[in-house]
C-alpha cells in the first residue's frame, strides 16, 4: 500500500515537472513566435502591397540591433538605445525604399532578390566597417533583470517576458492600425487591389515608402529586443531572415494574420522541437548516442519539415491576403 | 547586308575557349601557378552555374536554393573519403563499403545522390510557384545546411577534409594542371550536353513552360513532370560541381550549402547572361575574379559587390555575354 | 459502347460558386459531334468561367462533365488537353519568345509525344516543323513563320492561337471570344478563317459579336446569371420571348 502511494507520488511529482518544463518551453516558444512575428508583419506587408521580394529585411533587424546596442552602450542606458534604434532602422529603411527598392517594384521577383541580396553584403560590411567583425554582447536592463514566478514554483526571465508582451502589443497595434486608420485601409486596399488605390488618387509612392518603413521600424524593434538574448553580430539578420520566410509561407504571403499565425506556429514547433524531440527519441530508440543524433538533426530542421507539410497541403499558405 | 564570315559570337566564344586552354601553360610560363587553382575554381562554378541556368533561364524556375546540390555532391566525396582513411563501413548501406577514393566512382556516386535529392526537393516545391518557389527552394537548402551541421560524425560545423583529391585513371588529380584539365573537361561535356538538351523536345517543353505553363498545359502536356526532370538534371549537374569542389579545396563544408553560396551562383547566372548556356561561365570568371582582385585591396571587398550588383539588376539586364557577343547572342 | 447518337460533350448540373456569387447554377447543355454551339449571354452570366470548367482550369462545386464517353469532371487540363479538348483564352495565350512557327510546333510536339526525347534537334524536326508550317497557312501566317509571336499584331496573334488549338487535333475546341479586342477588318478575316471548320470540327463558341455568333452557330444556349435560359437553332432563339426579354432586348 505504501509502495504502492510512493509509486503515485513518484508519477504526480513527474508529471508536475513535465508541466513546468512544458509551462518553460511555451513561453519561450511566445517569445520566438513574437520576434519571427515582428520581422514577419513587416516583410509579408511589403510583399501584398509592392509585390516586393525584400531579402534586406533581416539588415535592418541587424541595424536595430548595432544601433541599440551602441547607443546603449554609449548612453550607458538600454531604453536610450532602444528608443534610438526604432527610427534610425525606419530611416534606413526609407531611404532603401527611395533610393533603389522603389525602381524595381515592376521588375520580376529574380531581379529583387538579386538587388536585395546585393544590399544585403552592403550593409553586412559596411557594419563589419563601423563596428568591427566581433559579436557583442547586451546585458540585459537592471529594471528586466532577474525571474518571476509565473506560477509558484516555476521561475522565468522578466526580460523574456517583455518580449512576449511587448510582440502582443505591437500586434493588437498593427491591428487597429489596418482596420481602424485611413493609412491602415490603403494598405488593406493596396494588398488587394493596387489599381484601385492610385485611382483613389492617393499619393502611392508616399503609401510605399511609410509601409516600408513600418516594416523597417519593426524589424528593427526585433533587433534592438534580441540584443539581451542573442549576440548581437553580422549575418544575424540572415538567420532570421530564413526563419521569417518560413513564417510567411506557412502563414500565407500578404496577410499580417497569417504572419502571426505562422510565427507562432514556427516559434512551438522550433522550440518544442528541440526541448522534447531528443527525450521522446530516446525512449523510442535504443542506442543513445543514433537517438541524440537524430534528435539534433530533426529537431534543427523540424520547421523545415512543417514548411512542407504546409505546402504540400496548402500550396499558398495557411491565410489568404485580405479577400 | 553580307552575313559576316565568323560572326561576333563565334568569336567570343573561340576566343574564351582558347584562353581556357592556354592557361595553364602560359601561368607557368609566368609562375604564377596559383591561377590555376583559382581558374579550376572558376571551371567548377561555372559548371554549378549553367547547371543552374538550366532551370532558371530555360524553365523559368527561380531556385534560390541550388547550393544545397553543390554540398550534397561534395559531401558524397567527402564521406567516401572519409570512410575510407577511417575504415569504418558507410552507414545505411548493406554490406560493408568502406568508401572509396576513385573518381569515376565517387563522382558518379555525387551525380546520383544529388539528382535524387533534386527528385524530393523539386517534387514537393514543384508544387509552388513564384515568389513561394523562391523561398521554398531557400529553405531546403537551409535544411540540408542545418542537417550537415548537426552530423557530428562527419565534422558538423567544421567538415570534413580529404587526405587526398580522388584517383582518376591514367591521370593524377593531385597534379594542378591535370585537375583544371579534367574540369575544363567536364565543364565542355556538360555545356555541350545542355546544348543539345535545350534544343531538344524536352527543351522545347522546357522553355514554353517558362513563356506561358498555362498555354503549355492547355496544349496537353503535363508540366509538372518535365519541370520536375529539368530540375533533377539541374541538380545532378551542380551535384557534380560539388564533387570537383571538394576535389579542389580537399575539403567539403556545410558551408557549401549556406544560402548566400546558391545566391552566389545565381549572381553569376544572372551577371553573364540569364538564358544563355556561355554566360553562366563569363558570369562565374567575372565573379570570382572580381572578389580575387577587389579582395587584394580591401577585406571588406562586399562593400563594393554588393553596390555592383544592384547596378546590374537595374541597369544591365543581358549581362556579359549579351554585351560581348551581341544582339544575336542568345542560344537557339 | 455508347451509342452514335451519344453527344461529344455533355455537361450535366454544373454548379460553381464564388462566395455567394452563383457563376454556374446547374448549367446542363450538350456539344454534338461536328456542331458548332454557341454559348451567349450578358456580362457577367458565367461563361468564361463555364469554359474553364470544361477545360479543367477550374473544379466545379457539383455536376458533372462528360466527354467523348468519359466522366473527365475530375480530370486535369493536360490530360483532358490530350483526350482532344483544346481550348483558347480571352486573353491571347501564346509564347512570346518564340517564332510564330515554333508557337505551333509545341502544339504539333503535344500530339506527337516524346517530350523526353533529349538529344535530337527539335527545330528542324520536320515530324514538328512540317505540320506547324501547314497549321500557319491553313490561318494565313505563313509569311510572318519566323517572326517572335510576341512582335505580331493582335489580330495575327488571335489566329496564332486558334492554330495551336487546331493544331493539336482536337476533337472539340472550346473558343473564349475568340473576336475580343479586334477591329471590323480581323473580325471578318476571323469568321472566314472558322467558316470552313464548320461540320469538321466540334465547337463551342462564347462570343460577344451577335453578327459572328448567328452567322457560324448551328444551336445557341442563352446563359444569364449561370443559368441557361434556352437552347435553340439561331432562328428560334431570335424569335424567342424569354431571350429577347432577358438578353437580346438590352443589347442594341
Amino acid at each position: 500500500m505504501r509502495r504502492r502511494l510512493a509509486c503515485a507520488g513518484a508519477a504526480v511529482f513527474l508529471l508536475v515537472m513535465t508541466f513546468y518544463l512544458f509551462l518553460e518551453q511555451t513561453l519561450n516558444a511566445f517569445q520566438l513566435g513574437v520576434m519571427l512575428f515582428l520581422m514577419a508583419a513587416g516583410l509579408t506587408l511589403v510583399f501584398g502591397i509592392m509585390n516586393m521580394i525584400n531579402l534586406a529585411h533581416g539588415s535592418f533587424y541587424m541595424i536595430g540591433a548595432y544601433v541599440s546596442a551602441y547607443v546603449g552602450h554609449a548612453t550607458g542606458s538600454f531604453f536610450i538605445g532602444f528608443l534610438v534604434a526604432l527610427p534610425v532602422a525606419a530611416l534606413v529603411g526609407m531611404a532603401v525604399e527611395i533610393i533603389a527598392l522603389r525602381k524595381l517594384y515592376n521588375r520580376d521577383h529574380l531581379d529583387q532578390v538579386l538587388a536585395t541580396f546585393g544590399l544585403i553584403l552592403f550593409f553586412n560590411e559596411l557594419t563589419a566597417i563601423i563596428w568591427g567583425p566581433q559579436a557583442i554582447f547586451v546585458p540585459i536592463p537592471e529594471l528586466f533583470a532577474g525571474s518571476v514566478e509565473i506560477i509558484p514554483g516555476v521561475p522565468y526571465p522578466v526580460y523574456r517576458l517583455v518580449i512576449i508582451l511587448m510582440g502582443l502589443a505591437v500586434a493588437l497595434a498593427l491591428r487597429s492600425l489596418i482596420v481602424s486608420t485611413r493609412t491602415g485601409m490603403l494598405i488593406r486596399a493596396g494588398a488587394s487591389n493596387r489599381e484601385m488605390v492610385s485611382a483613389l488618387g492617393v499619393d502611392i509612392d508616399r503609401l510605399y515608402t511609410i509601409v516600408f518603413g513600418l516594416g523597417a521600424l519593426l524589424a528593427g524593434l526585433a533587433g534592438a529586443l534580441a540584443g539581451p538574448i542573442l549576440a548581437t553580430e553580422i549575418g544575424m539578420g540572415e538567420n532570421i531572415l530564413i526563419l521569417t520566410f518560413v513564417v510567411i509561407i506557412v502563414g500565407g504571403i500578404g496577410s499580417v494574420r497569417g504572419a502571426l499565425v505562422g510565427a507562432l506556429l514556427v516559434g512551438l514547433v522550433d522550440t518544442y522541437g528541440r526541448a522534447f524531440l531528443p527525450t521522446v527519441l530516446r525512449s523510442l530508440i535504443e542506442e543513445p548516442s543514433v537517438a541524440d543524433g537524430l534528435g539534433a538533426s530533426i529537431s534543427s530542421m523540424s520547421i523545415y519539415i512543417l514548411m512542407a507539410v504546409v505546402l504540400i497541403f496548402r500550396p499558398r499558405g495557411l491565410f489568404q491576403a485580405y479577400g | 547586308m553580307d552575313k559576316p564570315v565568323v560572326t561576333r559570337k563565334a568569336l567570343v566564344l573561340g576566343l574564351g575557349l582558347v584562353l581556357l586552354l592556354a592557361l595553364p601553360p602560359i601561368a607557368l610560363a609566368m609562375d604564377e601557378g596559383f591561377f590555376i587553382s583559382l581558374f579550376s575554381r572558376i571551371l567548377i562554378y561555372a559548371l554549378a552555374a549553367v547547371s543552374l541556368d538550366l532551370i532558371l533561364g530555360y524553365a523559368g524556375m527561380a531556385s534560390l536554393g541550388h547550393g544545397a546540390f553543390l554540398g550534397v555532391g561534395a559531401y558524397v566525396v567527402g564521406i567516401l573519403a572519409f570512410h575510407l582513411s577511417d575504415g569504418s563501413p558507410l552507414p545505411f548501406l548493406p554490406g560493408a563499403w568502406a568508401g572509396t577514393a576513385s573518381a569515376l566512382i565517387a563522382w558518379t556516386a555525387a551525380i546520383l545522390v544529388s539528382a535524387l535529392f533534386a527528385l524530393v526537393i523539386g517534387a514537393l516545391s514543384q508544387r509552388t510557384s513564384g515568389v513561394y518557389f523562391i523561398m521554398i527552394t531557400l529553405a531546403f537548402a537551409q535544411m540540408l545546411y542545418f542537417f550537415f551541421i548537426s552530423l557530428s560524425t562527419y565534422g558538423g560545423q567544421d567538415g570534413v577534409n580529404l587526405e587526398q583529391r580522388n584517383t582518376f585513371p591514367l591521370l593524377d588529380l593531385g597534379d594542378d594542371t591535370s585537375f583544371y584539365y579534367v574540369c575544363l573537361g567536364l565543364l565542355l561535356g556538360f555545356v555541350f550536353l545542355c546544348k543539345r538538351l535545350v534544343n531538344s523536345r524536352f527543351g522545347m517543353v522546357m522553355r514554353g513552360c517558362k513563356q506561358n505553363e498555362t498555354r503549355m498545359r492547355a496544349l496537353g502536356f503535363a508540366t509538372y513532370r518535365y519541370k520536375l526532370m529539368c530540375f533533377v538534371i539541374a541538380g545532378a549537374g551542380a551535384g557534380l560541381a560539388g564533387a570537383l569542389a571538394a576535389n579542389q579545396s580537399e575539403f567539403v563544408s556545410p558551408g557549401l550549402m549556406h544560402w548566400t553560396r546558391s545566391g552566389e551562383i545565381m549572381i553569376m547566372v544572372i551577371l553573364g547572361g540569364m538564358g544563355t548556356l556561355f554566360g553562366p561561365i563569363l558570369g562565374a570568371a567575372a565573379l570570382l575574379l572580381m572578389e580575387d582582385v577587389l579582395a587584394s585591396y580591401t577585406e571588406h571587398w562586399m562593400i563594393i559587390l554588393g553596390p555592383v550588383l544592384i547596378f546590374v539588376v537595374l541597369f544591365a539586364r543581358r549581362g556579359i555575354y549579351g554585351f560581348l557577343a551581341g544582339p544575336g547572342g542568345r542560344d537557339g | 459502347m455508347d451509342s452514335p447518337a451519344a453527344p461529344l460533350l455533355d455537361v450535366q448540373g454544373l454548379v460553381k460558386s464564388f462566395g455567394a456569387l452563383r457563376a454556374s447554377d446547374g448549367i446542363s447543355l450538350d456539344v454534338r459531334a461536328g456542331e458548332i454551339h454557341a454559348v451567349i449571354g450578358p456580362n457577367g452570366a458565367g461563361k468564361t468561367t463555364l469554359i474553364n470548367q470544361l477545360s479543367g482550369e477550374m473544379a466545379p462545386d457539383g455536376g458533372q462533365i462528360l466527354f467523348d464517353g468519359m466522366n473527365v469532371t475530375a480530370m486535369d487540363v493536360a490530360r483532358r488537353a490530350r483526350m482532344g479538348l483544346a481550348r483558347s483564352y480571352q486573353i491571347t495565350s501564346i509564347f512570346p519568345e518564340f517564332t510564330a512557327l515554333e508557337n505551333l510546333a509545341m502544339a504539333v510536339q503535344s500530339g506527337l509525344g516524346h517530350h523526353f526525347r533529349f538529344w535530337r534537334n527539335a527545330k528542324t524536326d520536320p515530324a514538328r516543323i512540317a505540320p506547324a508550317m501547314e497549321g500557319l497557312r491553313r490561318v494565313e501566317l505563313e509569311a510572318v513563320a519566323h517572326s517572335m509571336a510576341g512582335e505580331l499584331a493582335h489580330g495575327q496573334q488571335r489566329q496564332l492561337e486558334l492554330a495551336m488549338a487546331l493544331a493539336t487535333g482536337p476533337k472539340l475546341l472550346l473558343l473564349d471570344e475568340p473576336m475580343a479586342g479586334m477591329g471590323p477588318e480581323e473580325s471578318r478575316r476571323m469568321t472566314d478563317i472558322l467558316l470552313p471548320l464548320k461540320g469538321r470540327v466540334s465547337i463551342l463558341l462564347v462570343e460577344h459579336d451577335m453578327d459572328v455568333v448567328f452567322a457560324l452557330a448551328d444551336r445557341i444556349t442563352v446563359l444569364v446569371l449561370g443559368k441557361p435560359i434556352a437552347t435553340d437553332t439561331p432562328a428560334r432563339i431570335r424569335a424567342n420571348p424569354d431571350v429577347r426579354a432577358a438578353y437580346l432586348g438590352e443589347s442594341p
